[in-house]
């Protein structure tokens, strides 16, 4: 028997529900860009966004969409291009819920997942606003007499479990493991998500695990609920060790994307054409 | 004499705070200090020094292999020097803010957000705050939403936090016993009492005050010969707008 579900990358737009909790990752890790497509196409609604620890173009387009809520993020920009257009005007609005975070925190509140413990302690971030607008955080005085210093405060963070989570990877082996490199925080953002798909370049009919140096940088099969082969399927974000981010592009949509209607004539062409 | 661009000058600038580091970290958004990094580590091994630099949005210049988390556990354990932080406002206490203007539940413009800064702030011995427009408008009084603050009370774990401040009109080093900024070099172009006009906050002027030192050839030749290739991998649209590579 196969030892992974390959499906068609609409059967993994299906699993993404209206509500969900949805994991983004940051712009190096492996941007599912032609899934966000297919998943704006679909018309999804009120999705709530936790970036690790940051989006770009990804979050920007599904925030201009419409398909968005809520968003917990440490930074949406369009990075060397700007600001992140769609999402700037969305918060100043009022359109959607910014829930502003810091980027060890974004790790952490996962970390805690990991683990399965229901919160995780954090340096730093005490005194500032962030800290005074997350009802959902909590300071105490550390508990500790054999660690860390007495009297100390500190910062305890939710754990934080995903709906779902999309990323897309450059390789799968015949057995469905993950090629991710040294991008281990989506092997945190997995670990923290009740169903992970992922789209990725090829299929390779090799074992990962046949060899220490690739069995070292995957991720294990065990974590994923199915796989779609899509080529290309970060552009024009990067795929690491791949290909680059298409410069161009993001300049075009980072003019574009000023306006709502400049956005919209964009996305008519990006969707459809 | 060889003609400069402002960019080249604050890069050497920044270069020469950091000569006494080991390891030296860039974040986001960051093309000048990337580049004074790379510079300062070029620098030092023609002295025979080591300096590391991990270039967070770089592939080759990344020293990381346990996930974007692994910066922020570095900088707590102590292992990273120096790190750069900007903002869309800085005020006279070397608080931050890279959030919005305005109030924050009914903002005016709204900015990407406080990325890392909330804990490397605390966690970093020498943060450089890194700043090109230097106006009324971007150093305030009082910032409008402090991202991460520039000092803490005696009950928070803080071994980090400002050391210096610089745009493209001056720089400052912050006191942290006073909690106030004091001018020691202006850019050469520049009078005291335009920067004063230009400062939204008040502070000090060292008695000792200097213009910006200018590079000397062998630096602006690692810089345009070296440098400015190794930047182009990760910041490609500013290494084609300062040298055209």
């Amino acid at each position: 028997m196969k030892q992974f579900d390959e499906l068609s990358l609409l059967e993994i737009v299906d699993e993404v529900k209206d509500g969900d909790l949805i994991g983004i990752p940051a712009d190096y890790s492996g941007v599912p860009m032609m899934f966000t497509k297919e998943l704006i196409k679909k018309g999804v609604k009120d999705l709530k966004l936790y970036c690790l620890p940051l989006t770009t173009i990804q979050g920007d387009m599904l925030i201009g969409s419409g398909c968005v809520s809520e968003i917990e993020a440490a930074a949406v920009t369009l990075g060397e291009f700007g600001l992140a257009p769609r999402f700037s005007e969305a918060v100043e609005a009022g359109h959607i819920l910014i829930k502003d975070s810091t980027c060890p925190a974004l790790h952490a509140q996962l970390q805690a997942t990991e683990k399965s413990v229901p919160f995780m302690p954090l340096r730093g971030v005490i005194g500032s606003d962030i800290q005074k607008y997350r009802k959902d955080w909590q300071v105490i005085e550390n508990p500790m007499k054999c660690s860390g210093h007495k009297n100390e405060q500190i910062l305890l963070l939710p754990a934080v479990q995903l709906d779902v989570l999309i990323f897309h990877a450059p390789c799968v082996d015949k057995n469905g493991n993950i090629q991710i490199g040294r991008r281990r925080e989506l092997a945190t953002l997995t670990h923290a998500s009740k169903k992970v798909f992922v789209t990725t370049e090829q299929i390779l009919d090799i074992d990962f695990f046949d060899n220490e140096l690739s069995a070292a940088t995957c991720l294990p099969a065990l974590y994923v609920d199915g796989i779609s082969v899509v080529e290309n399927g970060a552009w024009p974000c990067a795929l690491p060790g791949v290909y680059g981010q298409d410069n161009d592009e993001i300049k075009k949509y980072s003019i574009a994307a000023k306006t709502q209607k400049g956005f919209e004539e964009y996305m008519q062409n990006y969707l459809f054409n | 004499m060889i003609e400069l661009k402002r960019e080249e000058l604050l890069i050497s600038q920044l270069a020469d705070l950091l000569v006494n580091d080991k390891h030296i970290a860039v974040g986001a958004a960051s093309p000048i200090p990337g580049a004074a990094a790379l510079l300062a580590k070029e620098e030092a091994k023609l002295q025979n020094n080591r300096i590391r630099v991990t270039i967070l949005h770089s592939n080759k210049y990344n020293n990381f292999t346990d996930g974007a988390r692994e910066l922020f556990d570095c900088a707590a354990q102590g292992r990273i020097d120096t790190f750069f932080l900007g903002g869309v406002q800085i005020d006279g206490e070397a608080n931050i803010n890279l959030v919005g203007t305005g109030s924050y539940t009914k903002i005016q413009k709204r900015f990407p957000g406080s990325f890392g800064s909330a804990l490397m702030y605390f966690v970093v011995p020498q943060i450089i705050l890194f700043r090109e427009e230097h106006s009324p408008r971007t150093l305030v009084d009082k910032v409008d939403f402090i991202s991460a603050p520039g000092f803490s009370d005696e009950n928070i774990y803080r071994p980090g936090g400002p050391k210096f401040l610089l745009t493209n009109r001056a720089l400052f080093k912050f006191n942290k016993q006073k909690k106030r900024f004091c001018l020691l070099k202006i850019h050469n172009n520049e009078s005291l009492e335009n920067i004063i006009k230009l400062t939204g906050f008040k502070f000090d002027v060292d008695d000792k005050i200097t213009n910006m030192s200018i590079p000397n050839k062998t630096r602006i030749d690692i810089l345009r010969n070296k440098i400015s290739y190794m930047v182009s991998e990760f910041y490609p649209e500013f290494a084609d707008k300062i040298w055209g590579v």
